[in-house]
C-alpha cells in the first residue's frame, strides 16, 4: 500500500508546525505569532498501528479565499496540488481550542473541500486552564467528522491523535481516489458557514470565560498608548546593550583560546608553508570569526524570546502607525524585525503581506536591517577604535553599536518611504491581525531553534570562511618572490579595487578583504584576520584588533562601519531576493542602490571625520 | 453605529457589515467577525490612535479604525 499523504491545515498560529515537529521529529521553525510558516514542508511518520504517512505542513489559512503568497501556497496544494505535487489524501485540521468559537468556521470551510479529515483541538491544556469547557462528543456529532484533543508539544498530548489516525485512515486510500476529481470550490457562502459554526459552538461549548487573564493584564502595559512604545524602545535598546556587554568575558576567553591555539601550532609545526597556512590562514581567519559566537547566541536568545512569547505581534501593532506614515503597515514590521537575525527569513516572511507592492518594498529594505552577520564586523571595529567610556549608565561602545542599528532602521524607513512614493506606489493595505495569547516558550523548541542558528553560524565558519581563508592565504602569500602584500596575487587584484575605494578612505587590505566578503559579511573579518596575520609575521601576537589599531586611522575605521551598514555583501541575500521577487531587475536594483548608499555613506563619513580632525 | 465608534471598556455585538467593501468584509469574516459575536475595545494604539485592539469572543484582533468602520454593531450595553 502506498504512503498516505496528509496535510496539516488550520488558522495561523494554531500549532501546525509544532505538531509537525512533534510527529515527524522535524525542525520546522515555530513561534507564537501568525505567519511563521510561509512554505510547505514534508516529513514522514509511522503510526503505532503501522500506517506510513507523509505529513505536509502548510502556511496558516483562515479560509479558502487566498490573497497573500503564503496563503496561495496552502490553498493551491490543498485543492488542486501544486508544483507537480498532488493534492493530499486527507487533512488534519487544527484549531486552537481557546479560540474555538472564532475559528470554527475555518473547519467548516475545510470540510467543504470534501476530503477525509480529522479535527484536532490543539492546546487543549491551555484552554482548559482558562476554564473553557468543551463537549467533544457533541462537537464530533455536530461536525460529522472525528474530533480529538491534543497538546502538540508533548508526546502524551499526541497519543490520542495517533490512535485516531490508525482508526480512521484505513479507508482514506479508497476515499481519496474517489475525491481525486473533486474541484475545490472557494465560493462557499461565508456568512452561512459562520452561522452554522456559531450554532455548533453554542451547542458544544459548555462554559466560556471571557479571555485569558494574563494576556489581558500584560497587554494593559505592553499595549498602553504611552507606556507601550517606551517599553518597546527600552527592550530593543537593552537587547543591543546586552549583546555587547554580556558577551565580553566569553569573547575574551575565546580570543585567548584562539591565540593560544595559534601559538601552540606555531611551536609544534616546523617553519614552512604548512605552518603559515595553519597559523596565518586557518587559525587567524576562522578564529577571528568564531570568537563572535557569544554575541550571536545572545542576539538569538533575545529574538527567539520575543518570537516565542507572543510579543512580536504587539511590536507590530505599536509600530503600525509609524509604518503607515512610511507607506507600509504594521505587518511589515515582523519581517523587518526578523531581519535583525538574517535578511533571508525576513524576506521570506514578507510573503504574509497580501499587498504585492508592500511585499516588494519590504523585501527591498530588509537588507538594511542589521543582520547578525554584521555583528562580528561591528564588534571588531568598535572594540579596536571606540574607547569603552561610561556615558551615564551606558557604555560608549554599546551606544555606537546601537547607533549603527538605528542608522540601518532609519535608512530602511527612508528608502521604503521613497519607494512607496515612486516605483511601488499603490493603495494602502488594511491591517487585520490576530494577537496571540502570551505563552511561556517550550524549552525544547526554544533551545533547538537556538542551536539551529548557532550551528548555522559555526557551519559557515567551518565551510565558507575556512575555504576563503585558505584561498586568501595562498593569494596573499604567493608568489614567494613577493616581498610585500602589494606584490602578492591578492595585492595585485586588490590594487585594482583600491583605486576605486581610496576616495572613501579604504586601504589595500580592506580592498582585498571586501572581495571574499561578498560571500557573507563576517567573511571580511576572517579575511582581515588572514591578511594582517601574514603582514604582521612574528610580532603580531596581540590579535586582529591591535593590528587594526596600528594600521587604520579612525576616519578609515568609521568609514568601514558606515560601509557595512549598507553594503549588499551577501550572495545568499541577493539569491533570495531573486527568488522572492522573481525578477532580475528588482534584484539588480537592490544591489545597486545598496552599493551606492554604502559608497556615499563611507565616503561622507571618512571626509567628515577627517575634517573634524578625528 | 460602526465598530470604530466603540468606547474602551464597552461591549457590543456585531449586527452586520457595510456594503461596497466586499474584499475587506471577506477578510474580516475569515479572521472571525460574524453576526451576533461579542466585541470589546481593549486597547488603543500609541498616543490613543490607531490601531485598535478588539476582543472578539475570546480572541484579540488588531484593526485600524478604517477597517473597524466596515463592521456594524448595536449600541453597547
Amino acid at each position: 500500500m502506498s504512503r498516505l499523504r496528509i496535510a496539516l491545515v488550520g488558522a495561523p498560529n494554531s500549532g501546525k508546525s509544532t505538531l509537525f515537529n512533534g510527529l515527524t521529529g522535524g525542525r520546522a521553525k515555530v513561534a507564537n505569532y501568525s505567519g511563521v510558516t510561509v512554505e510547505t514542508r514534508t516529513g514522514s511518520l509511522r503510526t503505532p498501528g503501522g500506517t506510513e504517512i507523509d505529513l505536509i505542513d502548510l502556511p496558516g489559512i483562515y479560509g479558502l479565499k487566498a490573497r497573500s503568497t503564503d496563503e496561495r501556497i496552502a490553498i493551491d496544494l490543498l485543492c488542486n496540488g501544486r508544483d507537480g505535487e498532488a493534492a493530499p489524501d486527507g487533512m488534519l485540521v487544527l484549531i486552537d481550542a481557546a479560540h474555538l468559537r472564532t475559528h470554527l468556521h475555518t473547519v467548516l470551510q475545510m470540510r467543504a473541500i470534501g476530503r477525509p479529515m480529522i479535527v484536532v483541538l490543539n492546546m487543549i491544556d491551555l484552554a482548559e486552564r482558562d476554564g473553557l469547557k468543551i463537549d467533544i462528543e457533541r462537537l464530533q456529532t455536530e461536525l460529522g467528522v472525528p474530533v480529538v484533543t491534543a497538546r502538540a508539544t508533548r508526546a502524551t498530548g499526541r497519543a490520542d491523535l495517533l490512535a485516531c489516525l490508525d482508526a480512521e485512515t484505513a479507508s482514506w486510500h479508497e476515499r481519496s481516489t474517489a475525491a481525486e476529481n473533486t474541484v475545490c470550490t472557494t465560493d462557499t457562502d461565508l456568512s452561512a458557514l459562520q452561522r452554522e459554526a456559531r450554532e455548533i459552538a453554542n451547542k458544544a461549548i459548555l462554559f466560556e470565560p471571557v479571555m485569558n487573564r494574563l494576556t489581558r493584564q500584560v497587554d494593559n502595559f505592553v499595549l498602553h498608548p504611552v507606556a507601550g512604545p517606551i517599553i518597546l524602545s527600552a527592550l530593543l535598546f537593552f537587547m543591543f546593550q546586552a549583546v555587547y556587554s554580556w558577551s565580553g568575558p566569553f569573547m575574551d576567553a575565546l580570543e585567548a583560546g584562539a591565540a593560544g591555539l595559534g601559538q601552540l601550532a606555531g611551536y609544534v609545526l616546523p617553519a614552512g608553508w604548512f605552518h603559515d597556512l595553519i597559523v596565518d590562514g586557518i587559525i587567524a581567519g576562522v578564529g577571528s570569526v568564531v570568537v563572535f559566537l557569544p554575541q550571536i547566541v545572545i542576539l538569538f536568545l533575545f529574538i527567539l524570546a520575543l518570537e516565542a512569547s507572543g510579543y512580536m505581534a504587539r511590536a507590530a501593532v505599536l509600530m503600525d502607525e509609524l509604518m503607515l506614515r512610511v507607506g507600509l503597515n504594521g505587518r511589515a514590521f515582523i519581517p523587518l524585525l526578523s531581519s535583525f537575525a538574517c535578511a533571508i527569513p525576513g524576506m521570506m516572511s514578507a510573503r504574509t503581506i497580501d499587498n504585492e507592492r508592500d511585499r516588494l518594498t519590504t523585501i527591498m529594505v530588509a537588507p538594511l536591517m542589521t543582520c547578525s552577520a554584521r555583528l562580528p564586523v561591528y564588534t571588531l571595529i568598535i572594540g579596536a577604535f571606540i574607547p569603552p567610556d561610561a556615558v551615564g549608565p551606558f557604555n560608549l561602545q554599546g551606544i555606537v553599536m546601537f547607533g549603527l542599528y538605528l542608522t540601518g532602521v532609519v535608512s530602511a524607513v527612508t528608502v521604503a518611504f521613497v519607494l512607496k512614493r515612486t516605483v511601488t506606489k499603490g493603495t494602502n493595505q488594511v491591517l487585520i491581525m490576530e494577537l496571540p495569547t502570551y505563552k511561556l516558550p517550550n524549552p525544547r523548541d526554544f533551545f533547538l531553534s537556538l542551536w539551529g542558528h548557532v550551528s548555522a553560524f559555526l557551519k559557515r565558519a567551518g565551510t565558507i570562511i575556512l575555504t576563503t581563508s585558505i584561498i586568501l592565504w595562498f593569494l596573499a602569500s604567493y608568489p614567494s618572490s613577493a616581498a610585500t602584500l602589494r606584490d602578492s596575487y591578492a595585492g595585485q587584484i586588490g590594487s585594482i579595487l583600491e583605486k576605486l575605494l581610496a576616495p572613501i578612505g579604504f586601504n589595500l587590505e580592506i580592498a582585498i578583504a571586501l572581495v571574499p566578503g561578498m560571500a557573507a559579511r563576517e567573511v571580511a573579518v576572517g579575511a582581515l584576520g588572514t591578511v594582517y596575520a601574514i603582514q604582521g609575521g612574528e610580532e603580531n601576537v596581540e590579535g586582529l584588533a591591535s593590528a587594526l589599531q596600528g594600521a587604520w586611522s579612525l576616519p578609515t575605521a568609521l568609514a568601514f562601519l558606515a560601509w557595512y551598514v549598507f553594503a549588499p555583501q551577501c550572495f545568499a541575500t541577493l539569491a533570495t531576493a531573486r527568488r522572492e521577487t522573481n525578477s532580475w531587475a528588482w534584484t539588480g536594483f537592490m544591489f545597486s542602490y545598496l552599493m551606492v548608499l554604502a559608497y556615499v555613506a563611507a565616503g561622507a563619513t571618512f571626509h567628515i571625520a577627517t575634517w573634524l580632525g578625528l | 453605529m460602526t465598530l470604530d465608534q466603540l468606547e474602551k471598556g464597552r461591549i457590543c455585538r456585531v449586527t452586520g457589515f457595510v456594503s461596497g467593501r466586499e474584499d475587506l468584509v471577506i477578510k474580516l469574516r475569515e479572521i472571525g467577525f460574524a453576526e451576533s459575536d461579542e466585541v470589546e475595545l481593549m486597547h488603543r494604539g500609541p498616543l490613543g490612535a490607531n490601531p485598535l485592539c478588539f476582543r472578539l469572543n475570546r480572541t484579540l484582533i488588531a484593526l485600524r479604525s478604517d477597517e473597524a468602520r466596515a463592521i456594524q454593531v448595536d449600541a453597547p450595553e
